[in-house]
């Protein structure tokens, strides 16, 4: 019994569909868990990128090195530190918003190579038309470079959605109740991993297939506008 | 001529080691339209990017209307402008480029009014009405809900007239207007920006290769070389009777690339 739910072990069949409903619940922690890392790691990677692409060396040269040092690290060290370290100075998160924590982190540090590709792809005549026109440099970036480099980039982004996902297993490690970890309870106490785990497998399939194409059909119905895309 | 709007003292700009603008005297008077014409590299875009605030100098003084644009006043001394001084000077100024620029995901209205209203704090409703006088103005009243795109290459340049203009600049910058245009197109725009010069006190400063158009609309033209003027005069001087050899060269390998 996981979650208040028997099941069934006279047949696989039965014991599948048993334990379908246990493994739901894993799934929907997962959907949770990936769209909070997703939303932290597109709203600071987008920082990161600001950040990056500031003149200045003392601001951008800090965010290139927090950038370098999140993805040459594992994210399984991120989530220890966060999880471990972290409650040792008082700050102690639930272990899914640590999860979603760690995740988001890593992956801004993508997203924000996404971004900076993206606003780096802007011509220089964009920057120059909108100095000439006495455009603050704040809204010159969330007027004109940002809504150019976003449809550039959806593709790559997209990527990055179907990556966390299939990440979120990792976070089991610090007791969070996603669906790889719920399986495994399954198998540890009836001892069928099989059938479990092949479902499991089943469901990634479908929740990859159903975002990547999610992702497909934005990026086929933004308006390019003449956008030079490559 | 009167007290100058645009005024060049000695004025050197380097890429590195490269002199690009090298002790330019250089002076534009108020409502005067004067053409820059010379060879490539001469300096002739970096002279209206340098005005325009786009590129900075590295010594000499420019004064815009008055005011120096690269330096400002700062207890009794002078000091490098910030970038309020330099907001309050890019006022003065509107520039026309020669690849449009046009903000690709913005109408043709939006291009026209996103800058008056949120730059010059000016009403939605009144800049729309001036970005529909503007329109007309450049002959494009029926294009304002398009994206550039959607436009030809002179509807575009058009439009990045009108989008300039729409600041109420008192100068005007052209870049070489028409010189990403197919030929075919580049009648529409002169015939603009020639009747900009006929009917309005704007001062106007053109970069151009179009000799014929430059004759026409210039009270004065200046050849560049390697970053100095190295001959001024009116159009009929210039054209008609150039005194410097460079000059002569310039206008010959052109007329005959004609
Ligand atoms: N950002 C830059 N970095 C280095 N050199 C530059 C830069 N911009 C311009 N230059 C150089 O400065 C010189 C003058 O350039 P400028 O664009 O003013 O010439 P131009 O007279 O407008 O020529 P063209 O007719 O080809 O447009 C050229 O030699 C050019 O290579
Ligand atoms: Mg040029």
């Amino acid at each position: 019994m996981l979650f208040g739910i028997e099941w069934d072990t006279s047949s696989n069949l039965a014991f599948a569909i048993s334990i379908l409903p246990i493994l739901l619940i894993g799934m929907w922690v997962t959907i949770q868990a990936t769209v909070l890392g997703f939303f932290i790691a597109i709203v600071l990677g987008l920082v990161l990128a600001a950040l990056k692409s500031v003149p200045l060396k003392i601001v951008s040269w800090p965010a290139y090195a927090i950038t370098e040092f999140i993805r040459d690290t594992p994210l399984l060290i991120q989530l220890f530190f966060l999880y471990y370290v972290l409650p040792e100075y008082g700050l102690v998160f639930p272990a899914f918003l640590t999860g979603a924590l760690a995740l988001g982190i890593q992956y801004s540090a993508y997203t924000s190579e996404v971004y900076r590709a993206g606003i780096e792809a802007v011509a220089k005549g964009q920057h120059e038309a909108a100095r000439a026109l006495n455009f603050k440099s704040l809204r010159t970036f969330t007027h004109v470079v940002l809504p150019q480099a976003v449809p550039r980039i959806i593709p790559a982004m997209g990527n990055y959605l179907v990556s966390i996902m299939k990440d979120v297993p990792v976070l089991s490690v610090v007791t969070v109740l996603e669906m790889l970890n719920v399986a495994q309870i399954i198998g540890d106490r009836t001892f069928n991993y099989l059938i479990p785990l092949s479902m499991v497998g089943g469901l990634y399939l479908i929740m990859t297939l159903v975002a990547s194409s999610a992702v497909r059909y934005l990026d086929m119905n933004l308006p390019k506008r003449g956008l030079p895309l490559k | 001529m009167t007290d100058p709007i645009i005024k060049f003292d000695k004025v050197v700009k380097r890429f590195d080691t490269l002199t690009v603008i090298d002790e330019l005297d250089f002076e534009v008077g108020q409502g005067e339209k004067v053409t820059i014409i010379g060879p490539s590299g001469s300096g002739k875009s970096t002279v209206l990017r340098i005005l325009m605030t786009l590129e900075p100098i590295q010594e000499g003084v420019v004064y815009v209307d008055g005011d120096m644009l690269w330096h400002e006043k700062a207890n009794g001394g002078v000091k490098p402008a910030g970038e309020a001084h330099l907001r309050r000077m890019r006022e003065k100024m509107g520039m026309v480029f020669q690849q449009f620029n046009l903000f690709p995901h913005m109408t043709v209205r939006r291009n026209l009014t996103e800058a008056p209203v949120k730059v010059l704090g000016m009403s939605k409703a009144e800049a729309r009405e001036r970005a529909e006088e503007l329109l007309d103005m450049v002959g494009l009243a029926d294009q304002a809900d398009k994206f550039p795109h959607q436009l030809s290459g002179g509807q575009q340049q058009r439009v990045g007239i009108a989008r300039a203009l729409a600041m109420r600049p008192k100068i005007m910058l052209f870049d070489e207007p028409t010189s990403a245009l197919d030929p075919e197109l580049v009648g529409e725009v002169l015939s603009v920006i020639r009747r900009l010069a006929e009917e309005h006190d704007l001062t106007m400063l053109l970069v151009t290769h179009e000799m014929q158009f430059a004759r026409q609309v210039s009270d004065r033209v200046c050849f560049f070389d390697r970053g100095k003027i190295k001959e001024q005069g009116t159009p009929e001087e210039i054209f008609g009777n150039p005194k410097e050899e460079r000059t002569r060269a310039f206008l010959k390998a052109v007329l005959e690339g004609e």
